[in-house]
């Protein structure tokens, strides 16, 4: 007997019970479906931390200060001297801390950094109106600042805050600057900060020393060369490497996607948990199945069927319900991640690759769950399978 | 005319089941010969081995002990698949509960020994049509058995088994099932097959229906009692 003729009886006995063949493939449309629509939204955010990192600024490498060691400070004019480090194109040192900015009987307590106009190019941050921070406000402890706009919402609610004041720490300074929106990463809010001079920062802040750097590299390429100068700068600085830490932003990324990976990973393998459940919910149909039909069996045997036959047709019946739930599946998972992607914030992604597997995945399941049950119902001897009813 | 080897060949064929510690003899030292062409019916109380007897012609089981032969070949021998191919190409089975496959038509139903054989469609087609005809069922092939009376179900079960144009028929109390008048019929119509050279095994209770069969084997507790008419 041919597989077409299998497949001619397979599908006609799926179709003969129809509730009941769709009840069996439940469990591997919901897998399907699980896997593609998971594994869609964790890609989604791994590509979307992705863009967020390298919203950041491009070879950027960012040098924190902790102050542990022979010197317990960097100061801000002496973070400059990294700038002639071969292979670093700018430097952007920072000095940052809490302060409590208010605005008549509004105050919030907002992340405020003291910063120099290389900030702009080495963090990509501009502003939407007014200007930036300038050189000469530094030289002269200008106290002006540039405000977020969660902060600006904050303060001044919907009115323009360029041109106002504002109170930091008691201290009233002008904003002359509105920062364009960065949305959110993932530790913060990047709309929710106070920028000021550097100079002016050191007083606000009572602080002794930057407390980052951020230093743009040449190119990619003078990123590691670029990189292991500033180590050995800052280790004979310190005379310890406890005392700072140095991130690469590739570095970073890469621990990001590793985490995303993991995450999808992780959401992948609970949704395939749930097909292996359904494989299993096909295992245990296709042996009721054999036992009800034992006298089909036995009848199918007399008249001359192989055992091969017998296989065969149990197979094919659980491969096909295999497939046919696999491609429900895909067609649930697909909709569900398009409907999620349209209607919630988070961001999907869906790979062929992965609706791929899940259906490849289906078909095994419906292979290897199918197995036990047919070879049970071929090595059936016909006399046995008759007399049953 | 007919080959001097006797189609089946039986000698001292025992078979017993096994009923926890104890030994259940079914059949007792059996030997019997059926020639291409006889119509042999097997009676004898209930119990006595009968349908035993006849799952061992029809190899759809094997003999504890001794020997059978079908067309010269010693079933015990074979391998499951050849089993099932002789099955297919030199048997066809009619049992008293008709046995048909309650999802597929009566066409479908017989064809099904045909598929199994691997025929090309158009020729499983002619086949099973054919044999549908010679039953005089042409008008309800695409019935399913639900939609059947019992007497034309059992037609579709003939079909079936001579769809494949087997040389033995083994009927196992085929009028079981059936009305008298309805079990006549279908008698009848295992008659004139045998007349068309099908050789014929019956098993049946009623000496009426019996007494149509060239040859009369007498089964009494596992042991042939009477075998009238045997050729030697
Ligand atoms: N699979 C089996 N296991 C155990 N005992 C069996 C089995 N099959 C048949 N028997 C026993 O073998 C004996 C003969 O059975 P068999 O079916 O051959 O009788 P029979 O002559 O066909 O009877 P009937 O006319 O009632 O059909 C019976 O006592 C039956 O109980
Ligand atoms: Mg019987």
């Amino acid at each position: 007997m041919n597989i077409t003729q299998s497949l001619k009886m397979a599908v006609k006995s799926i179709m003969s019970n129809k509730l009941r063949s769709f009840l069996t493939m439940l469990g591997i449309i919901i897998g399907v479906a699980a896997v593609i629509a998971l594994v869609s939204v964790g890609q989604g955010a791994a590509s979307n931390i992705t863009t967020q990192m390298q919203g950041l600024g491009t070879n950027l490498l960012t040098v924190n200060i902790s102050g542990r060691g022979v010197a317990t400070s960097l100061s801000y004019e002496e973070s400059l001297t990294y700038a002639a480090v071969p292979g670093v194109k700018e430097v952007s040192p920072v000095i940052s801390g809490q302060v409590t900015a208010k605005n008549g009987t509004d105050n919030v307590t907002v992340q405020t950094e003291g910063i120099t106009p290389e900030y702009e190019t080495v963090r990509d941050y501009h502003v939407q109106a007014g200007r930036f921070i300038l050189p000469i406000d530094i030289e002269y402890r200008q106290r002006i600042a540039l405000i977020g706009t969660g902060t600006a919402q904050d303060l001044f609610g919907t009115s323009n805050p360029v041109g106002q004041s504002v109170l930091l720490n008691g201290q009233r300074f002008t904003i002359v600057g509105l920062l364009a929106s960065k949305g959110s990463s993932l530790q913060s809010s990047n709309d929710d900060k106070i920028l000021i001079p550097i100079s002016t920062a050191e007083r606000l802040l009572k602080s002794k020393g930057v407390r980052s750097i951020y230093i743009q590299a040449q190119s990619t390429d003078t990123m590691d060369s670029a990189m292991n100068l500033i180590k050995a700068k800052l280790l004979n600085k310190f005379g310890s490497e406890d005392a700072y830490t140095v991130f690469n932003q590739q570095d970073m990324l890469d621990t990001a996607s590793s985490i995303s990976n993991t995450l999808s990973i992780a959401l992948g393998g609970i949704a395939g948990i749930s097909l292996f459940v359904g494989g299993i919910g096909i295992m245990n149909i296709m042996l009721v199945s054999v036992n009800e039909r034992t006298r089909e069996i036995g009848i199918r045997k007399a008249i001359g069927a192989k055992r091969r036959d017998i296989l065969t047709q149990f197979l094919i019946e659980s491969v096909t319900l295999g497939a046919l739930g696999g491609l429900i599946g895909v067609g649930i998972g697909f909709g569900a991640s398009k409907l999620v992607g349209k209607f919630t914030s988070l961001s999907v992604s869906t790979s062929w690759n992965i609706v791929l597997l899940a259906f490849c995945f289906s078909l095994a399941i419906g292979v290897i769950f199918g197995i036990v049950p047919a070879n049970k119902a071929a090595k059936l001897k016909p006399i046995d399978a008759l007399r049953t009813d | 005319m007919s080959s001097p080897q006797p189609l089946i060949q039986i000698s001292g064929l025992s078979h017993w089941y096994k009923m926890g510690d104890e030994e259940l003899r079914v059949l007792k030292d059996v030997s019997l010969h059926i020639h291409h062409g006889e119509f042999v019916a097997i009676i004898g109380p209930s119990g006595s081995g009968k349908s035993t007897l006849m799952n061992m012609i029809g190899c759809l089981d094997v003999p504890n002990e001794g020997s059978y032969r079908l067309d010269g070949q010693e079933v015990r021998e074979l391998s499951d698949n050849r089993l099932s191919a002789i099955r297919n190409e030199k048997l066809g089975f009619i049992f008293q509960q008709f046995n048909l496959l309650s999802k597929l038509t009566a066409l479908e139903n017989v064809e099904l020994p045909l598929i199994y054989r691997g025929l090309p469609h158009k020729e499983r087609r002619m086949l099973a049509e054919q044999s549908l005809e010679r039953v005089g069922l042409s008008s309800r092939k695409l019935h399913r058995p639900s939609e059947l009376s019992g007497g034309q179900q059992q037609r579709v079960a003939i079909a079936r088994a001579i769809a494949g144009k087997p040389s033995i028929l083994l009927a196992d109390e085929p009028t079981g099932a059936l009305d008298t008048n309805t079990g006549k019929e279908i008698i009848q119509l295992i008659r004139e097959l045998n007349e068309q050279g099908h050789t014929i095994i019956l098993i049946t209770h009623d000496l009426t229906v019996a007494s149509q069969a060239d040859r009369i084997i007498h089964i009494q507790d596992g042991v042939i009692a009477i075998d009238g008419g045997a050729r030697v």
